[in-house]
């Protein structure tokens, strides 16, 4: 990608530097080491066990369904969790994961049951929005998952379109117990080891907790707005 | 001046507001609501007093660097395609944008909730342009097809309205047929604003923070517009105050943590979406181009003053929640789309004491605001502040009023003077006397019998009475 232009930056920066009574900061500012760092006593020490327990309950006050399954069992729990909410066609990411937990091969028997899959494929273009906003359920992986909140985190890229998550009236993210950790600052603090390192971060990073709502009209809660309506966590022990 | 809205003349504000009873029903409501929310987020979270003392720790030092970290944040979204443009002005960023959106030759723009751009008034100048501008926010939307009713909150926009209202507008306006219920006004919205999503040529989205260090800025919504805002359409613009950003993803998660729980008492809300730059090559949803519009507008004037922490507000709304005088009067009495006590502060520093210069008086000074904030800005210190600067400002101006105020100071420094008009007030309000009660009293009384009664000025002044009390007369004994 070219580079892009900045317009009027120097005489933007020099006024805020003006102001501040100093010249412009020309050399790195190191951040400092914070007096306060509360952030790290949230659920210190928990187990995998116990970060799920705090996530199911979490879950219950963001109107969003969690499942435990295993591995061998994970084909059924989704195809259960989608005939529930009601869906005859399905949108998923384009991720390895899905061959690894070998539901590629199990999607395909999906067809019996009158269920269609599709795959989020960058080759199609604009036709793979098309396919997600006709979509009844979007599936993807939880890349991370925040059990404080009840957040699962996506990373997207070409394979793994922000459309799934988004468009389709239901969204199921199938969560590897292993992605678990206590809340935000952990998923944070990956994120900025990455761009230390100076690795390139997705485009789109997603923290998404539960399904859309707003409280817009009287502030009553209503659920569903703009994104997903219903939203389901499938927990998968890993295999 | 954009950032303004409603009448000119405070005290007719203040008065509509007042005789607005479902309005301030719904802001009662709403108040109780979203203050027991957040004390519950909080106590939850348990260590509250040290997490907003990192907040304020945060925000300090960010503000401290300010030009490092907007070099290093801009710097980066050039590398990564996008385009940087920083606006000194309100007419600045907003000439910038119709260029933009003119070279795209874009009909229909679809926006999420942006405070900013309320500021600069962007939506006037892009429909004078000619464009279609779809606000997204469910709350925006229902006050923008309301004929541009202004915000009166900078959290819940349509908080004045009730539900009947809002049907009754979807009916006018769109046609609509069902019941008040919310969900079923929601899920209206819903369908109608999906068409504009998917046909929308232009997103425009405000932003919470912008991180330094990856060139990212993060969207913290909980209806999904912003995210369909910044992934449908091929061009997206973003328009950040310049205050808006933390140096990398560790400050990120503070900041976000204390905004869900201090606005609305979430963890989190459903949506925190983070953008860096345009789409990477090989992807097919999120902008071809990208756009960030930085705008000053009147900030960097309140660095290195005493007043430089307003610029540590991240728009929680906690100081509104819980302000006596925002609960009374509500947001439109302000005349500023931002109201309540960060309003009070930030409108003055960015639009002038000339036409703001009573906001500061609209507090009771009870301090609930600065005890709330999650950044721990000293709100009601800086309406104190302001009050002083806005008295030594008129010492050196506005002559009528120093006319009445000496008038005022003669009167009463006088002991005769003081004496005659005290003497005299229980005659001279006689025609608005009734049972003893004045229910409509003139001038400087109105203001207090507007809202409830005052009781006549008693026959006999107190100083008389005392004085004849202390000879022993007792016919003034019971005075």
């Amino acid at each position: 990608m070219a580079k892009g232009d900045i317009q009027n930056r120097d005489a933007f920066l020099d006024q805020i530097a003006n102001q501040l009574g100093r010249e412009r900061q020309r050399t790195p500012v190191q951040r400092p080491d914070w007096n306060h760092q509360v952030q790290w006593n949230v659920l210190q020490g928990k187990s995998q066990d116990e970060l799920l327990d705090v996530l199911e309950e979490q879950c219950k006050s963001i109107h969003t369904s969690l499942v435990r399954t295993d591995a061998s069992n994970l084909n059924e729990a989704l195809l259960e969790v989608i005939k529930e909410y009601g869906g005859e066609s399905v949108m998923t990411w384009y991720d390895p994961r899905f061959e690894e937990y070998a539901l590629t091969e199990a999607f395909r028997e999906w067809k019996g049951e009158g269920i269609h899959v599709d795959k989020w494929d960058a080759k199609n273009g604009e036709e793979s929005i098309r396919l997600a906003e006709k979509a009844d359920v979007g599936i993807t992986f939880s890349d991370s998952t925040l059990a404080e909140s009840g957040t699962v985190v996506l990373f997207n890229d070409k394979r793994k379109g922000r459309s799934v998550s988004l468009l389709p009236a239901t969204y199921i993210a199938i969560v590897p117990k292993s992605t678990l950790v206590p809340r935000m600052s952990q998923a944070t603090r990956e994120i900025h080891k990455q761009v230390e390192k100076g690795e390139q971060i997705a485009s789109c990073i997603n923290f998404i907790t539960g399904p859309s709502n707003s409280a817009d009209i009287e502030m009553n809660l209503v659920v569903g707005v703009h994104g997903p309506i219903k939203a389901c966590y499938v927990v998968v022990e890993d295999r | 001046m954009p950032m303004h809205i409603g009448e000119k003349d405070f005290q007719n504000r203040v008065d509509k507001g007042l005789d607005d009873g479902f309005m301030r029903g719904a802001v009662r409501s709403a108040q109780g609501r979203l203050q027991n929310n957040r004390a519950k987020a909080a106590e939850e979270l348990g260590d509250w007093e040290e997490w907003r003392s990192l907040g304020k720790e945060i925000r300090n030092h960010t503000m401290e660097n300010l030009d490092y970290y907007l070099e290093q944040l801009t710097d980066k979204i050039a590398e990564l395609g996008g385009h940087v443009y920083f606006a000194k002005t309100a007419d600045d960023a907003n000439q910038y944008i119709s260029d933009v959106i003119a070279k795209k030759d874009a009909k229909k723009i679809a926006k999420s909730k942006s405070m900013v751009t309320e500021e600069i008034a962007l939506n006037d100048i892009l429909e004078a342009n000619g464009c279609d501008v779809v606000e997204t926010d469910l709350g925006e939307y229902i006050l923008q097809i309301d004929d541009h009713d202004p915000p009166s909150h900078i959290v819940a926009p349509a908080l004045h309205k009730n539900k009947e209202q809002i049907r009754d507008v979807f009916k006018e306006k769109l046609g609509y047929t069902n019941t008040e219920k919310p969900e079923e006004l929601t899920l209206f919205a819903r369908e109608k604003l999906r068409e504009e999503f998917l046909s929308a040529d232009v997103g425009i989205t405000g932003c919470n923070f912008a991180v330094a260090e990856s060139g990212s800025f993060a969207l913290v919504t909980n209806e999904g517009n912003a995210r369909m805002v910044s992934t449908l359409p091929k061009t997206q613009i973003t328009v950040m105050g310049m205050e808006r950003i933390v140096p990398t993803w560790e400050e990120l998660d503070v900041m976000v943590s204390l905004l869900t729980r201090a606005a609305v008492g979430q963890k989190l809300t459903s949506y925190v979406t983070a953008l860096t730059g345009p789409r990477i090559e090989g992807e097919v949803d999120g902008p071809e181009e990208f756009h960030l519009v930085i705008v000053d507008n009147g900030r960097s004037k309140i660095l290195g003053t005493e007043f430089q922490e307003a610029l540590h507000c991240i728009r929680c709304a906690a100081c509104i929640n819980v302000c006596p005088v925002y609960r009374h009067v509500g947001g439109h009495a302000y005349g500023s789309i931002y109201p309540g006590p960060i309003g009070a502060v930030l409108t003055p520093l960015l639009g002038g004491y000339e036409d703001y210069k009573e906001l500061p008086y609209a507090s009771s000074l009870c301090g609930a605001c600065t005890e709330v904030c999650p950044v721990k800005i000293p709100l009601h210190e800086y309406l104190i502040q302001h009050r002083q600067k806005i008295v030594e400002e008129e010492k050196k101006s506005d002559w009528g009023e120093r006319l009445a105020m000496k008038g005022f100071g003669r009167m009463a420094s006088s002991k005769t003077l003081f004496g005659i008009a005290t003497k005299s007030a229980p005659f001279l309000v006689t025609p608005f006397v009734k049972d003893g009660i004045i229910s409509k009293g003139p001038g400087p009384v109105k203001a207090w019998t507007d809202s409830r009664n005052f009781p006549a000025p008693a026959k006999e002044r107190f100083r008389d009475w005392f004085k004849h009390r202390e000879k022993g007369d007792s016919d003034h004994g019971k005075g």
